[in-house]
């Protein structure tokens, strides 16, 4: 029977049960191996056959990598642990309300059953030139497809781009920066834990990369501080289609306010740079300001200087400095 | 591998309580779960649709919970519970889901119906009465291009009224 389909190109599957067992197979088939966690961005590259992998490693099978745990006051979230978990899980509720509104705005509600918050956190990007198999500069190339007098770069960078003008896709991302989560990352050699504000990296530093994972590295758990549980939260998240799309730009911010003043903030946006942007200069241009409509005024403006848009994503610049607005103001909807 | 007769790709092996039956299957590896179910076990009431995640014609539900089938592979799924479309049915009788999707014109082309009602019971299973916001959420993943969703959501409060009339003549 000649059937023609969409079908997932030949690989062999592994299911370790330990992360050395998974680590010790990607050792093995090295560039020709792939790291399985909720399967959406991995069967959205493997369906259409844009990466070939000979061997996929599924992360399902390990224990220890799913489920939050209350530990130190704070939170650690196993990275296989899925988005619907981590909206419904009531501590994330009740004290870092910000990372369950971040992780409900992504995707769709089906998708949140299986998508997992490290996949969320180490996804790759979505430029569609990139994700075509286009050779750019992401894919090993030498040219960016998006950033020419007539590519379609509606959805791409406003800042920090270099050569690739991707961004990063991610919901829950600016919600951990602002929550100043720690991600733990096992190497081959040992375990490290780093700043989810350095997890990120842009096409500067590597271009061919989201994060500072190095092929074989496996993020294991998010730890989350209790340094901002109960603060005052903003998430907002604008896209094109309400459900599943990514976002055009997306904001996370967390305020402790003292007196009328604010006392202590920090601010993140994404989808505008090829990883989320904490807005440091603006956090301490309103930190001790009184929480008004002209700090927000001031912390908008400030947040797009040196904003370079392309030739199809002017928008992002206002949509920017009002999403930042909002977030310093805490409007109604409001994540506290 | 790809070589190889269709047959002698079936390495992978599962078991799995599909609709209340245990089920046996063989396949290749690389096979998704949507793949394994039309194809390995000819339950074709789970539709192939964007494999994107967007449209959600594929849903079925997975240890209760609505999942995208064509994003899951067959292989993960050993041992554990698949409800398709092919499911709801129970002792020759529609489901209330079924039954009002038809009696509301909740169905059209009737592509998106299979992933609509598998996704609209797996809600119901959690929460008995949802109110139209929680229906309109849950049902958010899954794409119809004909009937402009109302009759969606009028088949679903009605699948609600009668599942509810159905419990209360039973006690």
């Amino acid at each position: 029977m000649a059937v023609i389909r969409d079908v997932i190109p030949a690989f062999e599957l592994f299911q370790p049960a330990s992360i050395e067992d998974a680590q010790s197979l990607l050792a093995r088939y090295g560039p020709e191996g792939w790291v399985l966690a909720g399967g959406l961005d991995t069967f959205d590259w493997l369906a259409d056959r844009i990466k070939r992998p000979t061997a996929v490693v599924d992360l399902g099978q390990i224990k220890g990598l799913s489920g939050v745990r209350v530990v130190d006051g704070g939170l650690e979230i196993g990275a296989m642990t899925t988005l619907t978990e981590v909206v419904q899980h009531p501590v994330v509720r009740e004290k870092y309300r910000l990372l369950a509104e971040a992780a409900e705005a992504a995707a769709s509600p089906q998708i949140r059953n299986q998508g997992t918050i490290g996949g969320n956190v180490s996804q790759d990007a979505r430029c569609w030139y990139y994700r075509a198999g286009w050779p750019c500069y992401r894919a090993g190339g030498n040219i960016c497809y998006a950033d020419t007098p007539k590519g379609l770069n509606r959805e791409h960078a406003i800042l920090d781009a270099d050569r690739c003008v991707a961004v990063n896709p991610s919901d829950t991302a600016p919600a951990l920066i602002a929550l100043d989560a720690k991600m733990v990352i096992r190497t081959p050699k040992e375990e490290r834990v780093v700043d989810a504000e350095d997890y990120f990296i842009g096409p500067a530093t590597d271009i061919t990369r989201m994060t500072v994972l190095q092929p074989g590295d496996l993020l294991t758990a998010i730890r989350i501080p209790s340094t901002w549980a109960g603060a005052q939260f903003y998430f907002e998240k604008v896209r094109d289609r309400n459900v599943w799309d990514f976002a055009l730009v997306n904001v996370a911010s967390a305020t402790k306010v003292s007196g009328s003043a604010i006392g202590d903030v920090r601010l993140v946006v994404n989808g505008v740079a090829a990883h989320p942007v904490r807005l440091k200069a603006v956090e301490a241009a309103v930190t001790g300001k009184p929480r008004n409509e002209a700090t927000a005024e001031l912390a908008g403006q400030l947040a797009v200087q040196g904003a370079q848009p392309l030739q199809h994503n002017g928008y992002k610049v206002p949509l920017m400095t009002n999403l930042v607005k909002r977030a310093i103001r805490g409007v109604a909807g409001e994540a506290a | 591998m790809a070589t190889q007769p269709v047959e002698a790709q079936k390495t992978a092996h599962i078991r799995i309580d599909l609709n209340g039956e245990m089920t046996d299957v063989s396949f290749a590896p690389y096979k998704t779960l949507l793949e394994v179910l039309r194809e390995d076990l000819g339950h074709t009431g789970t539709k192939h649709g964007c494999e994107l995640g967007e449209c959600g014609a594929c849903a079925v539900i997975l240890d209760g919970k609505p999942v995208l089938s064509c994003l899951v592979l067959a292989q993960e799924c050993d041992g554990r519970k698949v409800v398709t479309i092919e499911g709801l049915t129970a002792d020759g009788q529609l489901h209330p889901l079924q039954e009002a999707f038809g009696d509301h014109g909740g169905s059209q082309c009737g592509y998106c119906t299979p992933g609509m009602i598998v996704t609209a019971k797996a809600l119901l299973d959690q929460n008995p009465n949802p109110t139209h916001e929680q229906i309109r959420e849950a049902l958010s993943g899954n794409l119809c291009r004909c009937t402009g969703y109302l009759q969606i959501f009028d088949a679903v409060e009605n699948a609600i009224v009668e599942i509810s009339k159905r419990n209360a003549a039973a006690k």
